[in-house]
């Protein structure tokens, strides 16, 4: 297995969190993991970004100009990153702020309204774990017993979020389910 | 132990710990905050003492100090602020005093930019700052070496009673990896420094100085000091990938570009060219005998750098002619993909020999 996921949207939506989250389950996997942001000079209110690599074998380049997998939280970030993505691969589009679908036809696409679900659920803030739940479930690539359980542990200082972030990732995990592909290649 | 997910800057300050270094002297400056960030709040649990100075000049001299009183001593900064330590860095080389210094490399020259680069080789390998001196410069491409390097960097320091630098970029600083620590070694276990000066009642008196008036004095410290330099030559070290049986082409890489080489490599693979990758972990001292050797099993030699051409310089000197040597570089923050050292490489083959 060797998969390379780009994870984007903007500064605050929290997707360095939902990438440390797949690094932390695929490392419990006893997979090669690395987890790399975006550093540059842009900050607030800009896109923010970070790659995900998951291996069996150790790790070379832990920047990845082509991914195998795209989740997106924003219109900035899915047009940024939309062509990058290679073919047979999948795209993750938080639809509720993203007007348009990704353009391209030789990828598995999964449309998931992130935001409007995390509303239901009483917290804006937990779109991203959505969108997380749907990945995994749509991609396989990780487990998500292993997810539930870094995820426990991450909000472990604050354990009133634990159960409205397992429940944002299993409605997240069934609109992914709907999508399964397999996105593991090389 | 069990593995942690760490960044590298974090990976790096524990390390330190780990290494029973319980002092750091730095200033603050981006892409390695993380590190004073990690430091600051570790070394007081542990006992330690975390002082952000008022400049990296006074840094530097704080680690004189601490270092002289025989302390392990540890700071990091960033290239422009590892160009202001240059003064105390000279002094602690004349003084002989041991020193961990991490260099998370950014873009230059002045203040550059903040994104991954290797335009320092020069400043690390040559000596950095005035007078006729060199450091141990220690070059990881994991998180998990980082963590090992500057565990053995202490130990070096001590055993050449010499600053030890260990030179990353800010992906090596940021990236997350799986780390776990070797060793822990408490401050207690650490040997004595019988030169330090810890107070001389019932001996010699020690000094730590770095003024020799006296030109034949002088004259003999720099010889003893030169003597000391290629004794370290013991310390080479390096990784051979891919490269049993010869290659077409040998990438001559350290860091992060080592690591973008290796997935070249396996790119290649599927294409039939054959890459065989050689990665220096000490830049100084070079481990030049076995780079001649590896070269001499390549057809060309690619060395791919994030800088517009320093560590080239070190290799064409080592291959001296027998193999081509082409060179790849990107700067300013911009880094090479898998891809381009792929398609320099096939360009090397290309050519006639």
């Amino acid at each position: 297995m060797y998969s390379e996921i780009v994870l984007a949207g903007f500064g605050g939506q929290g997707v360095l969190l939902i990438g440390k989250l797949m690094a932390y389950a695929g490392m419990k996997a006893g997979h090669e993991v690395t987890w790399l942001p975006s550093y540059g000079p842009e900050m607030r209110g800009g896109t923010c970004n970070c790659t995900v690599v998951l291996s069996d074998k150790p790790i070379g380049s832990p920047i990845s100009k082509r991914p195998h997998a795209l989740i997106v939280l924003n219109l900035p970030s899915l047009d940024k990153f939309e062509d990058t993505v290679r073919p047979g691969g999948i795209i993750v589009v938080n639809t509720s702020l993203i007007n348009r679908l990704p353009r391209r036809t030789d990828v598995t696409v999964v449309p998931v309204p992130a935001n409007e679900i995390a509303l239901e659920l009483g917290n804006a803030r937990a779109a991203n774990m959505v969108a997380l739940g749907a990945f995994i479930a749509a991609s396989g690539l990780v487990d998500r017993a292993n997810v539930g359980e870094v995820l426990k542990e991450s909000f472990a200082a604050r354990p009133k979020l634990v159960a409205i972030n397992e429940e944002a990732l299993r409605r997240g995990f069934e609109i992914g389910q709907a999508h399964t592909t397999a996105v593991a290649a090389g | 132990m069990a593995k942690k997910l760490m960044k590298g800057c974090e990976a790096i300050g524990e390390a330190a710990i780990h290494a029973g270094c319980r002092l750091f002297f730095g200033y603050p400056i981006t892409p390695q905050n993380e590190i004073p960030e990690y430091m600051s709040a570790r070394l007081p649990q542990v006992g330690g003492m975390f002082v952000q100075a008022e400049s990296e000049v006074a840094a530097s001299n704080m680690l004189y100090g601490a270092s002289g009183a025989g302390c392990r001593v540890f700071t990091s900064s960033s290239s422009p602020g590892i160009s202001l330590m240059m003064e105390g860095v000279s002094y602690m080389a004349g003084a002989e005093l041991p020193v961990v210094i991490v260099n998370i490399m950014r873009g230059g020259p002045g203040l550059g930019g903040i994104l991954p680069s290797q335009s320092d080789y020069f400043q690390a390998t040559k000596g950095g700052g005035h007078g006729d001196y060199r450091v141990l410069v220690l070059a990881p491409s994991t998180v998990q070496e980082a963590a090992d390097l500057v565990i053995d960097a202490f130990d070096l320091a001590d055993k050449y009673r010499n600053p030890v630098m260990v030179v990353g970029d800010g992906l090596i600083g940021q990236m997350m990896e799986p780390v776990e620590f070797k060793k822990t070694i408490k401050p207690e276990e650490l040997a004595e420094k019988p030169w330090a000066t810890t107070g001389c009642a019932g001996r010699e008196r020690n000094v730590i100085n770095s003024l020799y008036l006296d030109p034949e004095q002088l004259e003999k410290h720099n010889w003893d000091l030169y003597a000391k330099y290629q004794s370290m030559a013991a310390e080479v070290r390096h990784e051979d990938y891919n490269t049993e049986g010869g290659c077409d082409v040998l990438i001559v890489a350290y860091g992060t570009v080592a690591r973008i080489a290796k997935t070249a490599i396996d790119q290649a693979r599927e294409k039939g060219l054959k890459i065989g990758l050689f990665r220096p972990i000490t830049l100084y001292p070079y481990p030049a005998e076995a780079l001649a050797k590896a070269a001499l099993g390549a057809k060309a030699v690619l060395v791919a750098e994030l800088s517009t051409g320093q560590m080239v310089e070190d290799v064409r000197a080592i291959v001296a002619g027998r193999r081509p040597v082409a060179f790849h570089g990107r700067v300013g923050g911009m880094v090479m993909g898998p891809d381009d050292l792929v398609a320099e490489a096939e360009k090397l083959v290309a050519v006639p020999a």
